[in-house]
């Protein structure tokens, strides 16, 4: 599902996010990627949705080869994944329903088969009764849980999220710790990156574990 | 291509609302290229009436030809044939008997007339040529001018000459005109759609990192400026047939005056189909200028 060979990152500049890293993450997988902050997280998370490039090795997901993709292929590799930011990045100008269309808008999905399939995306998070309220009404978790009904709406192969509960308290924390749970429990590979030790003690999945770009 | 219709549909339907959702910005986007439109616009109804102008003043397009006061009746019919030879269009001829019977009749001229010894009119013929042209009618005039027995040739359009180098040169200035309030017209596309592209900031990011193509992302915007620079050609077309509806009664009686009868004609709808199409490529090239240097910062 996803395979990094001697993947680096380096930034303009000389800095080297991530360093020589390989691993395979196969198709339905749980997956965490820790580190103390600044170890590479976000970069590792930012290469697998082709926010970034690799400056050297290789990076495949879903069999694409991120690193000899053409600009123009991207925007379908990215339909392929679901993103989770830890800032959400929420439209605040429209409904909590409209900012799950989004990406349903763009595949071009028919209206009123899109409405449908974005008020199954709130229900799966716990939000269809918030359907109509903006963002700005909602509380921090349940920004997050809108991020993700944003993130899965398409029905992506892989989840990938980044922090998703860094701004949150332990409660809302665990919510969305079990809402990505559920998913990985119907067969979708979960890719998250967190420094929260509480999820990795109690779901005890796999780990990849970052020091300085490298991987212990 | 379901998709592909729903999409366009889509951003067809958002670069509505964005004109609908801000009256006020709308409104003085759609006068600023509404007035850039006009004035080429109005320059073009008016060459178009001035041209109708010249067309309808009868008697115009004429060659007077005088014959030499000593030339025979033979040598007259002589110039007649080679005028059908020439296929030179209809012709008149006026024999001087009946030229200075014309000049009696002539108010104040009777006296004058009765006094002379003799007839000093020469035979004439008024040539209306078959081609009107200023150059075929220069050529035509030189031709007969050297033919036998012609004393002068003279060609009575020499101000519709004049009046279609006037015409060339209305035609070219428009055309500037045009130009510079075309470039003004993208200018203005390309500042509201830049201060779009800047509100809109983060519903792009967010599109670009959830998948959005880049025809996704421009599609609204090219929607938005056709739709602002067409809309703003109808409101041309309609400020023109405004004012030529307020100038039309007054040039018709100014007409009066001067013993003609003469109506403005105001932009047909194909005029207006022509302004709204002009502002609308317009429009959409300033969108695509615009949007193309706004979003390489997205990258």
């Amino acid at each position: 599902m996803i395979v990094a060979s001697n993947l680096s990152k380096r930034y303009p500049g000389g800095y080297e996010a991530v360093q020589d890293v390989s691993f395979e993450i196969s198709a339905g997988q749980m997956v965490f990627i820790t580190g103390h902050s600044g170890a590479g997280k976000t970069t590792l998370v930012k290469l697998i949705a082709s926010i970034e490039r690799p400056t050297a090795g290789s990076l495949v997901v879903n069999g694409q080869n991120l690193s000899a993709l053409r600009r123009s292929a991207i925007p379908y590799v990215r339909r392929h994944l679901g993103m989770v930011f830890q800032d959400q990045k929420l439209l605040f100008d429209r409904s909590a329903l409209d900012n799950v269309l989004l990406p349903l808008q763009i595949v071009g999905m028919p209206r009123r088969e899109s409405i449908r399939r974005a008020q199954a995306a709130l229900d799966k998070v716990g939000l269809l009764a918030r359907e109509k309220a903006r963002p700005i009404a909602l509380s921090g978790g349940e920004q997050q849980r809108l991020a993700i009904a944003r993130a899965v709406v398409n029905r992506p192969t892989v989840l990938l999220a980044d922090e998703p509960t860094g701004n949150l308290d332990a409660d809302s924390a665990t919510e969305i710790l079990e809402i990505f749970a559920d998913f990985h429990r119907v067969g979708v590979t979960v890719v998250v990156a967190t420094h929260d030790q509480n999820w990795i003690e109690r779901y005890h999945p796999n780990v990849l574990r970052l020091d300085h770009g490298r991987l212990l | 291509m379901k998709a592909w219709f729903a999409q366009h549909q889509a951003a067809l339907a958002s670069a509505f609302h964005r004109l609908w959702s801000t009256p006020l910005n709308t409104l003085l986007s759609l006068l600023v290229i509404g007035i850039a439109l006009t004035l080429p616009g109005a320059g073009y109804v008016l060459l178009d009436n001035l041209r109708d102008l010249g067309r309808n003043a009868s008697g115009v397009q004429q060659i007077s030809l005088f014959m030499n006061v000593d030339a025979s009746k033979k040598e007259v019919g002589d110039i007649e044939s080679r005028l059908r030879a020439a296929g030179a269009g209809k012709w008149k001829f006026v024999p001087k008997e009946e030229a200075l019977k014309r000049m009696q009749r002539s108010e104040g001229m009777a006296e004058i007339v009765a006094s002379l010894p003799r007839n000093p009119l020469p035979d004439a013929f008024i040539v209306e040529p078959a081609n009107t042209e200023p150059e075929a009618l220069e050529v035509m005039r030189k031709e007969i001018a050297g033919w036998p027995k012609v004393a002068h040739v003279q060609l009575d359009s020499a101000w519709v000459k004049r009046f279609d180098a006037f015409l060339k040169l209305g035609k070219l200035a428009l055309w500037m005109l045009g130009g510079i309030f075309a470039a003004g017209l993208v200018a203005v596309t390309f500042n509201t759609i830049r201060l779009q592209v800047l509100a809109q900031a983060a519903e792009i990011e967010v599109a670009r990192m959830i998948g959005a193509t880049d025809g996704f992302i421009r599609r609204p915007f090219y929607y938005f400026g056709a739709l602002q620079g067409g809309l703003g050609g109808l409101l041309a077309a309609a400020l023109v047939a405004g004012a030529v509806g307020l100038l039309g009664g007054p040039v018709g009686d100014l007409a009066t005056l001067y013993g003609g009868s003469f109506a403005l004609n105001g932009p047909s709808p194909l005029d207006a189909l022509v302004l709204a199409s002009a502002g609308a490529v317009l429009g959409w090239l300033g969108a695509q200028l615009s949007v193309s240097l706004s979003l390489r910062k997205f990258d």
